[in-house]
């Protein structure tokens, strides 16, 4: 399978990065790793005029301790993130989700604001990002603002990003010392989660992220604010799919997700107890 | 667009589309047929080469996004005179290919893992290895072997 036709041009900064997609509009498309997009413009469910290569941004991979959270370079990619050493000890829910996004080869490639820009409540990292309510640093033509991640997804494959704005860093909380699950379902291997859940307990504080329980990443908020303040992981999780509006596909009805979240926020909580 | 990438050791210069997959470039211009493409759709692990060092699914990057990087496929593994590279010698003697399709795949995913991570238990290379599918199942010789390679590199 090969893509529509396209031109493609390197942006050497994210300033040129905004800069060009101003110029090009709304068919133009930025490539980070490429392993969402590539994919979708091969069975031509994408055909962007445009691509915006991204690639060798090298100053935008990094992982940095900057004391209450850890800044992460957009351009990061799974692989870094999974093995890196700071996250084993400041968030090692995220650097553990990152190594269930793909396979190796696509870890390789695939990068961390790539997945969340994607907006794909299928995917692993997205669930992440808001049960820990990252804080996503995006640049416009007017310079940077911040997102919540509990305010950037708003609908399939839909963010809060303008189409002239570029996702550059994203903020995650250091929870050096908490504990934490993560809980993926699927039928194969390297398959989307049926369901996952991403959970932490944090000095009084818990977050709860649901994976493939709706059009978006869900926040379970009933479940996390029931965990904060000591409720069993039964009772916690019986409040798990408040939030959520779980879709039938091939693998599960909604009933059936529906029981699934709640057994794995359940699950989650007791491992993070 | 022009682009320069190394493969196998040799410079390559080409001018390409820029919606040309490294899979098609490596096939139909520079003639190496030994990277196989089989699900076309980043699951199969098929096209699995090294870029730069690492495995990647060449059928989900661009020829364009390999400009200056280098290349190695599975032509690249023996050694000039065709003493295999040991991997490929360890799925020889562990019997770790059926009909043969998965398998340069396969052994450019198995040296990937033992680079990163030289002495896995037989769990890291099942997990190493789930980006690639072998359609004849025959994954037990697979581990095999790559366990039998990482043992050899440790005498």
């Amino acid at each position: 399978m090969i893509p529509a036709l396209f031109d493609y041009v390197r942006a050497g900064s994210a300033e040129e990065a905004v800069s060009l997609i101003a110029q090009h509009g709304e068919e133009a498309k930025f490539l980070a790793g490429g392993h969402s997009l590539l994919p979708l413009m091969k069975l031509r469910l994408a055909a962007p005029s445009m691509l915006i290569d991204l690639g060798r941004i090298k100053d935008l991979s990094y992982i940095r301790d900057a004391g209450d959270h850890v800044a992460i370079g957009a351009l990061t990619r799974h692989h870094d993130v999974q093995h890196s050493t700071l996250l084993a000890t400041a968030n090692p829910l995220l650097a553990h989700a990152a190594g269930h996004v793909g396979d190796p080869q696509v870890r390789h490639r695939g990068t961390i604001g790539g997945s969340l820009a994607h907006a794909d409540a299928a995917s692993d990292l997205p669930a992440v990002a808001v049960a820990m309510n990252a804080q996503l640093i995006v640049q416009g033509p007017n310079g940077k603002r911040t997102i919540a991640a509990r305010d950037f997804y708003r609908g399939f494959l839909e963010s809060a990003l303008a189409a002239d704005e570029m996702l550059v860093e994203i903020q995650f909380p250091n929870l050096t010392g908490g504990t934490w699950s993560f809980q993926k379902f699927n039928r194969r291997a390297q398959d989307w989660a049926i369901v996952g859940v991403a959970a932490y307990k944090h000095n009084g504080t818990a977050g709860i992220g649901l994976v493939n329980m709706g059009s978006t990443p869900i926040y379970a908020a009933a479940s996390s604010a029931a965990a904060a303040g000591g409720g069993s992981p039964a009772d916690a999780a019986d409040l798990a799919v408040q939030e959520a509006e779980p879709q039938a596909d091939l693998y599960a009805s909604v009933a059936y997700r529906t029981h699934l979240a709640k057994v794995l926020v359940r699950r989650a909580l007791e491992e993070a107890s | 667009m022009q682009i320069n990438v190394t493969v196998n050791g040799t410079a390559h210069s080409a001018d390409v589309e820029p919606r040309t997959l490294l899979v098609h470039y490596i096939r139909e211009q520079c003639g190496l047929t030994g990277t196989n493409i089989g699900c076309d759709t980043s699951s199969c692990g098929a096209c699995t080469i090294h870029m730069d060092g690492e495995s990647v699914k060449s059928c989900t990057v661009l020829a364009v996004q390999a400009d200056g990087s280098d290349i190695k496929t599975i032509e690249g593994m023996a050694a000039a005179d065709g003493t295999l590279h040991p991997m490929q010698e360890s799925f020889r003697q562990c019997h770790g290919l059926q009909c043969g399709y998965c398998t340069p795949g396969m052994v450019m995913a198995a040296v990937g893992i033992l680079n990163e991570n030289p002495h896995p238990t037989e769990t890291e290379v099942r997990e190493g290895l789930e980006g690639n599918l072998c359609r004849c199942t025959g994954y037990h010789n697979i581990v095999k072997a790559v366990l039998h390679c990482a043992e050899g590199a440790s005498k």
